[in-house]
């Protein structure tokens, strides 16, 4: 797999706002009176990893509908890549490539000729994007080439696994080259080396300038490649913040020793917690402790700063009960 | 000059819908019918008594090229508004159960702009099946009965002489009224395609509004009703085969059939154009 080359002159002389996805008091009431999705205010900026987070029923695909002018919002306000949406998806839609709720194909048609006419089906963008009906055919090549499809993009979709079906809806929203990636559970039915190989491509895209706005319920996997985090949770946007700022060090420092109890005792009122041969230990720095336990004969097998843990982070913000699918 | 060169290629709905098996077998077997009655017909020699059957069919034997225009009549009451209510039925809601419909509009294509291809495309796929029922009849009539010449003037139902210019000139008029006929029974099952997600109960629903309306076509307490009915006028095309035409009933029909289609696309327009699309 190739990343994309880089997008031309022309697309980064457009007025090129520094926040690409911006939602006010979003808010979408289905009927019946559930509320999907209630006063999210998003900020994704140009250039973010945006790992939007939240159980199954949280509202994430409702929101990401919205976003991309599907699902209509009851009330607020959403603009993405500077424009009013759903008013102005004419001209936004055209550079976004989406992935929402699983890939779809005709089954009959090959995955090339899915490409084709999904990209004839719409606008065409001008310069090196642009082009006509012929380079439409070497576009839906690449853009193959590009997911790991090219051997098999001549054969009917109806034979595809559910992992090449992913990477066929991906290479439709990588097809236009677009600024922002809005895709959810894009790896969803990939096998390890599949996943691998979209986090490599996703981050490469990234690096040329690509933003990426990444759903899932995989921790693991907005863990590894997203710089900013929204957790959403019953409708509710709880959390919004860049993920290093997430995992900086709380100032305690993790202590593990078989001589635990003579480090507690060491340490004193400096034990904040004791798990076993665990201690966590408040106001040290860990260079000086370590020096210290050390010094006083103490064995140590595991010493430094504590970092807390995604999952920790959404367990705490999130109110919903364990085994309890909300509304 | 806008930064967006063009809107996409408008035939891409066309191209999809004559990309799929099914719509050519539909084709197929629309043809299967005439062509057994012909094979039957030249078979046994028995044809209908005049006045009785469908319309040309006791003509056909004298004269094979007939056929064509027998042929419509045979598939105009049921085979044909089938054909169209499964395609038109599917047009929209078998997008939204494949799930390629949010990547439609995502692409994006407008809403509207996006039932305007799929109403284009079931217009051609109708006009396809209708000149495909003539030109499959006309082979058959003169293989069959290719007894008399060309040239041999056709008798009109009122009983003059129809030159093969004239024949030739009201077949094509036949061949527009039957599919303007059509799109009523297209535009119905379009907006039904709209409501729902799934193909079947929008195809399903076009054939009842065309059943029910067959049938109160039949009850007496019905006549007020009667001329607003979609399939009240669609046999009139007999009417070009009179000298001279009886263009009354013909009028009636296109405009009837003007109404429905507008009507049912402004409300399919109406409702998908501000629907969620949460399929």
């Amino acid at each position: 797999m190739t990343a994309a080359p880089p997008r031309s002159a022309e697309s980064a002389a457009a007025p090129t706002p520094d926040v690409v996805i911006h939602t006010e008091g979003l808010t979408k009431l289905f009927a019946g009176g559930v509320r999907a999705v209630d006063g999210v205010d998003l900020e994704v900026r140009r250039g973010d990893v945006y790992g939007f987070l939240g159980a199954n029923g949280s509202g994430k695909t409702t929101t990401v509908r919205c976003l991309l002018g599907l699902v209509l919002a009851t009330s607020g306000r959403i603009e993405v890549l500077g424009e009013s949406m759903p008013r102005s998806g004419a001209t936004v839609l055209p550079r976004v490539g989406a992935l929402v709720e699983g890939p779809a194909a005709y089954g009959h048609l090959s995955g090339h000729r899915n490409l084709v006419l999904h990209d004839a089906s719409g606008r065409r963008p001008q310069g090196h994007l642009g082009g006509g009906r012929k380079d439409r055919g070497d576009r839906a090549t690449e853009a193959l080439a590009q997911v790991g499809l090219g051997a098999v993009g001549s054969r009917p979709v109806r034979g595809y696994s559910l992992g090449m079906r992913q990477r066929l809806g991906l290479a439709a929203a990588l097809m236009r080259q677009p600024e922002l990636l809005v895709l959810d559970e894009p790896t969803n039915g990939l096998d390890p080396q599949g996943i691998r190989e979209i986090r490599e491509l996703l981050t490469g895209l990234n690096r040329t300038g690509t933003t990426i706005f990444l759903s899932s319920h995989l921790l693991a996997e907005v863990e590894q490649l997203c710089t900013r985090i929204g957790l959403l949770d019953q409708g509710q946007l709880v959390l919004e913040e860049p993920l290093a700022h997430l995992r900086a060090p709380t100032g305690r420092v993790v202590v593990v020793s078989p001589d635990a109890d003579r480090a507690a005792s060491l340490l004193g009122g400096g034990v904040a917690h004791r798990d076993g041969e665990r201690l966590l230990v408040t106001g040290a720095d860990p260079a000086a402790l370590n020096a210290r336990l050390v010094s006083n004969g103490i064995r140590v097998s595991e010493l430094g700063p504590e970092r807390r843990r995604l999952e920790d982070i959404v367990e705490e913000r999130t109110r919903r009960r364990s085994g309890e699918v909300p509304r | 000059m806008s930064r967006w060169s063009d809107r996409g290629d408008e035939g891409v709905e066309l191209a999809k819908l004559f990309s799929r098996r099914r719509t050519w077998v539909a084709i197929l077997l629309l043809n299967l019918l005439p062509t057994i009655v012909a094979v039957l017909l030249a078979w046994t020699g028995i044809s209908p008594r005049p006045g009785s059957g469908p319309a040309f069919l006791s003509a056909v034997l004298a004269n094979g090229s007939l056929f064509s225009i027998a042929a419509l009549a045979i598939v105009l009451p049921l085979f044909l508004p089938i054909a169209v209510a499964v395609v038109a039925g599917e047009s929209v809601a078998g997008e939204a159960e494949a799930g390629t419909l949010r990547y439609l509009l995502v692409r994006p294509v407008g809403r509207t702009r996006l039932l305007v291809r799929k109403f284009g495309a079931i217009a051609t796929f109708v006009l396809v099946c209708v000149v495909s029922v003539v030109a499959v009849g006309y082979v058959v009539g003169r293989l069959l009965f290719g007894n008399a010449p060309l040239a041999t003037a056709m008798i009109s139902l009122s009983g003059s002489a129809l030159s093969p210019g004239q024949v030739a000139w009201r077949s094509v008029a036949a061949i527009g009224f039957i599919t303007v006929s059509m799109l009523g029974v297209a535009a119905m099952a379009l907006f039904l395609s709209t409501l729902t997600d799934s193909p079947q109960a929008a195809s399903l629903g076009a054939l009842a509004f065309l059943i029910g309306s067959s049938l109160l076509l039949t009850v007496d307490a019905a006549r007020p009703l009667q001329p607003y009915l979609p399939t009240r006028y669609w046999l009139s095309f007999v009417d070009l085969y009179r000298d001279p035409v009886l263009w009354s009933n013909l009028e009636r029909g296109l405009a009837l059939q003007g109404v429905y289609v507008v009507v049912l696309l402004a409300a399919a327009w109406a409702n998908f154009a501000t629907r969620d699309i949460t399929s």
